[in-house]
């Protein structure tokens, strides 16, 4: 290894252990850097898959005010998306390569969204729940190690508190309604909840890359640490709600100050995993056929962009 | 009977509501994230054009009905949009240039209602025709590139542009209930728009390489009521939950 090799590796675990951020042209090591794109690429991908499930509920939003803000949301996640392929791209990734990796079952997103939409009240239960979860993962990685991504989720945040108080906010004009609407929203708590907590990763002593990301200060928390915090904060917005948290086992302590619980069905989540989930294909199926049906247009748009490159250069000569 | 007033509202109303659900049906399936995001906004914009004059048709209609009243509660028969905008999303290319069809449209539909002698109504208009000038930029510039790309992208155009024509014709026929708003100022009289469309879409067909259909019978009918089957299936998905949970508040 050369001098100045080592030098740049120290100057990296400085920058690390000071708390400064690393920036694209910074020297870091193949490990870190190939974390990173995974970490950004899945959490891009799971944005835009996340489109789908919330999607499915556009054409039969119940009021034109809940249209626009679902439109919106999920609008908003496009967008996400967007900034976090360029975050990837940063690192040297290459979009339409993650983008093909998605479809073709190599890269993981986030497996929540292998669960189906099958009531309004879902939708506000994917806000208040699946974004609650998010944030609790996000606001951490507000400070995290590398300065694209880090940067990338101060804005992100900022939209999903947003989307999170849209979210709570459906839930309690259908609880506020009638027997109907509030069993609507009873149900879909009852779905997402196990999924929801599902969504921090395994227990901390079956995370594969948690030690490593926590030593880079990529996570800045564990799983378990989140999950529990997400626990704590939600469980006091049901009983505002006026809804059951789905678990019999759910307990205050008063001396830790926190919520004992039920852990999930952890053979559900790796099932999901592994593609078994609800509506893994379907989602996989319409994001390629979206790509593929698509191909002719972006063909296209290269095609009149060259043209217009030509004719620019002929003009001009 | 509603008042022709109610009625040329709900018209405008219907055009935006419709045209909206149609276009939010991309939302997630777009060719590439950019114009995900871009028809997105562009629905967004078009949804909000139909609130205003669906808030604006209650209070006139003075039925203590909500906006959602109008959106949600009424059948296939009392819909008065144009034929044009309930027509399926098609490919990129359809969607497009429907698009342009009624950007290029209400351009000259949103100028002329911002001078309406009912202040209501124009002060929609001035904000809806800033937004509509950017959707036509967008939507011109999607045909231009559609028709100008490559040979695959120019045939998805012309077959396009050979399924959407018939609908054109109803875009210049005016209404029952338009001639009072038009004989009071308050409507342009749309069939002194013929030409200066028509000269438009040849200028942007020209820059495409599509050449403007010769047919002179257009279908008719979506402005007083008599639908497209389109129609019918689109208000089953968007008047679903209302329907089936009525008087609820959402």
């Amino acid at each position: 290894m050369t001098a100045k090799a080592i030098s740049q590796e120290e100057r990296f675990y400085q920058l690390i252990d000071k708390e400064e951020k690393i920036e694209p042209k910074d020297w870091m090591p193949e490990k870190y850097r190939n974390t990173m794109i995974r970490q950004i690429s899945q959490h891009a991908h799971s944005e835009v898959v996340g489109m789908l499930p919330e999607g499915n509920w556009i054409s039969r939003a119940p009021s034109l005010r809940r249209k626009a803000a679902l439109l919106a949301k999920i609008q908003d996640e496009a967008g996400h998306g967007l900034y976090l392929y360029s975050a990837a791209e940063t690192l040297g990734a290459d979009r339409e390569e993650l983008i093909e990796e998605l479809h073709i079952g190599k890269a993981k997103y986030s497996s929540i969204f292998n669960y189906p939409t099958l009531s309004w009240a879902d939708i506000g239960a994917i806000g208040w729940l699946v974004d609650g979860a998010a944030i609790m993962n996000q606001v951490m990685l507000c400070r995290t190690s590398y300065g694209p991504y880090s940067r990338a989720m101060v804005r992100i945040c900022k939209e999903e508190s947003f989307h999170q108080r849209q979210g709570y906010d459906i839930l309690l004009t259908l609880c506020n309604g009638t027997k109907e609407q509030k069993e609507m929203a009873q149900d879909a708590l009852n779905r997402w909840w196990y999924p929801s907590l599902m969504m921090f990763g395994p227990k901390d002593d079956e995370s594969v890359h948690s030690d490593y990301s926590i030593k880079m200060k990529i996570k800045r928390f564990s799983n378990d640490e989140l999950r529990q915090r997400f626990v704590d904060a939600t469980v006091p917005q049901a009983e505002y709600l006026g809804l059951k948290v789905p678990d019999k086992n759910l307990k205050f302590n008063a001396k830790t100050e926190n919520y004992s619980f039920t852990e999930p069905d952890w053979s559900e989540f790796y099932n999901v995993i592994k593609g078994n989930g609800p509506c893994n294909k379907d989602r996989i199926k319409t994001r390629r056929e979206a790509f593929e049906n698509g191909k002719w247009v972006r063909d296209a748009a290269i095609a009149y962009a060259e043209k217009q490159k030509q004719n620019n250069k002929n003009g001009k000569q | 009977m509603r008042n022709n007033k109610t009625s040329y509202l709900l018209h405008l109303a219907d055009n935006a509501l419709i045209l909206s659900q149609r276009l939010g049906e991309w939302c997630g399936h777009a060719p590439i994230l950019e114009q995900d995001i871009a028809i997105t906004n562009i629905t967004l914009d078009i949804l909000g054009q139909a609130r205003y004059f669906y808030q604006l048709a209650s209070r006139v209609d003075k039925k203590d009905k909500e906006e959602d009243f109008y959106a949600y509660y009424r059948n296939e028969r009392e819909f008065k949009n144009l034929l044009l905008l309930e027509q399926p999303n098609g490919d990129w290319s359809q969607t497009l240039l429907r698009q342009f069809f009624y950007d290029s449209y209400c351009i000259l539909l949103y100028s002329e209602l911002e001078k309406s002698k009912d202040k209501n109504i124009a002060a929609i208009a001035s904000k809806a025709i800033k937004e509509v000038k950017y959707h036509y930029k967008y939507s011109s510039e999607w045909v231009i590139r559609l028709g100008d790309g490559t040979k695959e992208s120019n045939q998805k155009l012309k077959n396009s542009l050979n399924y959407l024509w018939d609908f054109t014709g109803e875009l210049f026929e005016v209404a029952e209930y338009e001639k009072e708003m038009i004989e009071k100022g308050i409507a342009p009289d749309v069939s002194k728009f013929k030409t200066t469309w028509f000269n438009n879409v040849t200028e942007i067909f020209n820059k495409a390489n599509i050449e403007v259909p010769q047919t002179t019978w257009f279908q008719s009918g979506g402005k007083s009521g008599l639908h497209t089957e389109n129609l019918g299936k689109l208000l089953t998905d968007l008047q679903y939950m209302q329907r089936t949970y009525p008087n609820c508040t959402w």
